[in-house]
């Protein structure tokens, strides 16, 4: 997979920018980091700027560097080459136990021998804080996270959420520089897992800790974050928004793995200066050109849109493609309809439909046409 | 469900094959108790009459009293010493990675394919050789060899279930490597280091074979002592022994399970 000179452009621009004002709305800076491992390279050449008090999320499939940067900066791990820097003062060879920093592991590793009260209070004893002032810290920092009264437990004698946290308390009561999660929800059931998740981002916005949040859960990255870098392959494919991300993925790497999407077979009908339009069945739509660089006009292209962006076409829509369908699952809030549509598609096309109109309207053997439901989409060369 | 006679025939004989075994492996232990209550001078079973006469006299003969004495110095210093060698080895082996770490783990464990023989005669040669007198620390030596592979399992095993998450969060809420060490990592190990300290203990305490070659007179520990005793006489007070070391040995276990949760050190439970 080719990667866009567009992909690593977003990260390594901005320290120019930062050294301009200052760089005091920085918090962690890393600056052409590259980490091995033998003869794999984990991270190459990654630079990346945090800012004071966001959220930043890395996003990647396993094995794609983004816990190894995590660890970079906690001082688990040394960098091959390159700085890394907080708040300013660059912490390369700075050990662990100086860098302010709070971690939560995915299995929260608490202390099994040490109570809740231990657990928490474990950064300040190593501070040698008084012990009075110990005790009324981790008093506060058991209110925040609601376990007051849990104190005399041990982490075996704890629900999963409790634990984890537990976890957070003990990270945020040393009032970190940086607090690292390494995919801190995984553990967690469903439900819980969606409370927690609100919790977690209350209190980090309550705190205004600086936050890097490492996971694979694409939904989980685009409800959480206030920044994401997509990691893939040991680099930075992209860095935006959770919207930008969603909305103007910069390859086909970042568009497949953030969120669900088809990948429509359509027809590159011309580029205008920035904007292309392209034609899927009857339909047209305008992509950015950008993503086309050197696909000719009436050249097939990969045309990716989200299953909301498709819906059944009514009388007088432009049909972009005909199928039958399927399958319709039943997802509460929404139906999801997998079409047989196989001008457009090998394999099944996804359909994001109102609950009520998917039960309905479209059983499974239906024939149905599906419209675009937006004028804008991305469109890759086919690979 | 109806069960089929057949099924409930297998159910019976299975619990009859595994009640079999279990008693066939307590079944030397009993016929020893058994024996050492018995007031005749005779090694018989079972008794006709009972009495303590034999533990008063195996507690009050010498070679016994000395036999003990020396085998509570030589367990000492042989399973503290295989302990610290053992606990060293095992983290090297457990955190390290190094040229030739599979030629050393083959080595520290093959005293479990040398027998105990060869490892006395070896170090009664050695002793021999340098002319070291047949000494406690010829003794303590072998010994150590012998349950070094032990400890070094143990300590293995209690670092294989250390996460080592545990001591990455240590660090990153301030704790320099040495209090990472005194406050999580040795906390933490403790009931594999007690084990593997009990194990060697025991398995010191009860060596013969080896022993028998590189003790003297003077430093016999008691399983010599009570291999010497038997030679001559064989009356019920080498049961009374059996019958205390077993209590002993239970008791101490006991204590450490309920202590320590030795069942959680023996098995490979990963802590959450």
């Amino acid at each position: 997979m080719s990667i866009p000179a567009e992909g690593r452009l977003s990260a390594p621009a901005a320290p120019a920018a930062t050294r301009a004002n200052g760089g005091a709305d920085i918090a962690v800076e890393l600056d052409g980091v590259t980490k091995r491992f033998g003869k794999t390279t984990a991270l190459d050449d990654v630079s990346l700027l945090v800012r004071r008090g966001e959220l930043m999320t890395l996003l990647g499939p396993s094995g794609c560097g983004k816990t190894t940067l995590l660890n970079l900066v906690g001082g688990f791990l040394m960098p091959d080459s390159g700085e890394i820097a907080i708040d300013g003062q660059r912490i390369t060879d700075v050990p662990a136990y100086r860098r302010e920093i709070g971690i939560m592991f995915q299995n929260y590793a608490l202390f099994p021998h040490m109570n809740v009260a231990a657990n928490v209070g474990y950064g300040l004893r190593m501070r040698r804080v008084a012990k009075g002032e110990i005790a009324r810290r981790v008093a506060d920092a058991l209110a925040l996270i609601k376990l007051a009264g849990l104190e005399d437990r041990k982490p075996r004698q704890l629900s999963g959420g409790q634990q984890q946290r537990v976890a957070l308390a003990r990270a945020l009561v040393i009032r970190p520089k940086v607090l690292l999660l390494d995919e801190p929800f995984s553990a967690l059931d469903r439900n819980l897992r969606a409370s927690m998740q609100v919790e977690l981002k209350e209190i980090q916005r309550k705190l205004g800790v600086t936050t890097i949040f490492v996971t694979h859960d694409q939904s989980e990255a685009l409800s959480l974050s206030d920044r994401i870098a997509v990691v893939a392959e040991g680099r930075i494919r992209q860095l935006g928004t959770p919207d930008e991300i969603y909305r103007e993925p910069i390859d086909r790497f970042v568009a497949s793995f953030v969120g669900d999407v088809n990948v429509l077979r359509a027809r590159l009908e011309r580029i205008d200066g920035a904007v292309a339009t392209v034609a899927l069945g009857a339909a047209r739509v305008l992509v950015p050109s950008r993503t086309l660089q050197g696909a000719a006009a009436s050249s097939m292209v990969d045309l990716f849109v989200r299953p909301e962006e498709l819906r059944p076409a009514d009388h007088d829509a432009p049909v972009a493609a005909r199928g039958i369908v399927a399958a319709q699952i039943y997802q509460g809030g929404h139906v999801d309809l997998y079409v047989d549509a196989p001008e457009a598609l090998s394999g099944r096309v996804l359909l994001r439909v109102p609950r009520h109109e998917g039960m309905s309207l479209w059983p499974a053997g239906t024939r149905i046409s599906i419209a675009l439901a937006a004028d804008k989409a991305i469109a890759f060369r086919p690979a | 469900m109806p069960r089929l006679p057949s099924q409930w025939c297998l159910r019976l004989l299975g619990g009859v094959i595994v009640s079999a075994i279990l008693g066939f492996l307590l079944l030397p232990a009993l016929v020893v108790t058994l024996a050492a209550f018995n007031s005749r001078a005779i090694l018989s079973f079972p008794p006709e009459s009972w009495s303590w006469r034999w533990f008063v006299k195996a507690i009050a003969y010498e070679d016994f009293q000395a036999g003990f004495h020396n085998g509570l110095i030589v367990t000492g210093w042989a399973s503290t010493i295989a302990l610290v060698v053992g606990a060293a080895f095992a983290l090297a082996l457990e955190r390290y990675e190094f040229r030739f770490k599979r030629a050393l783990e083959t080595v520290l464990l093959s005293p479990l394919v040398v027998p105990h023989f060869t490892v006395g005669l070896g170090f009664l040669i050695l002793a021999a050789q340098l002319g070291m007198a047949r000494g406690y620390a010829v003794i303590v030596a072998c010994h150590v060899v012998l349950v070094l592979p032990f400890v070094l399992r143990s300590v293995y095993i209690s670092l294989r279930n250390l996460d080592p998450r545990l001591e990455l969060a240590a660090a990153s809420l301030g704790a320099p490597p040495h209090r990472v060490l005194t406050t999580v990592t040795l906390p933490l190990l403790l009931p594999g280091l007690v084990s593997g300290w009990l194990f060697a203990a025991i398995l010191s305490f009860n060596e013969f074979t080896a022993s028998l070659f590189v003790t003297a007179q003077r430093t016999q520990t008691l399983p010599v002592a009570l291999y010497n005793y038997v030679r001559e006489y064989a009356d019920p007070s080498m049961a009374a022994i059996s019958v205390m070391y077993i209590v002993v040995t239970a008791t101490l276990l006991t204590l450490a399970n309920v202590f320590l949760g030795l069942a959680k050190v023996l098995n490979v439970e990963h802590p959450r």
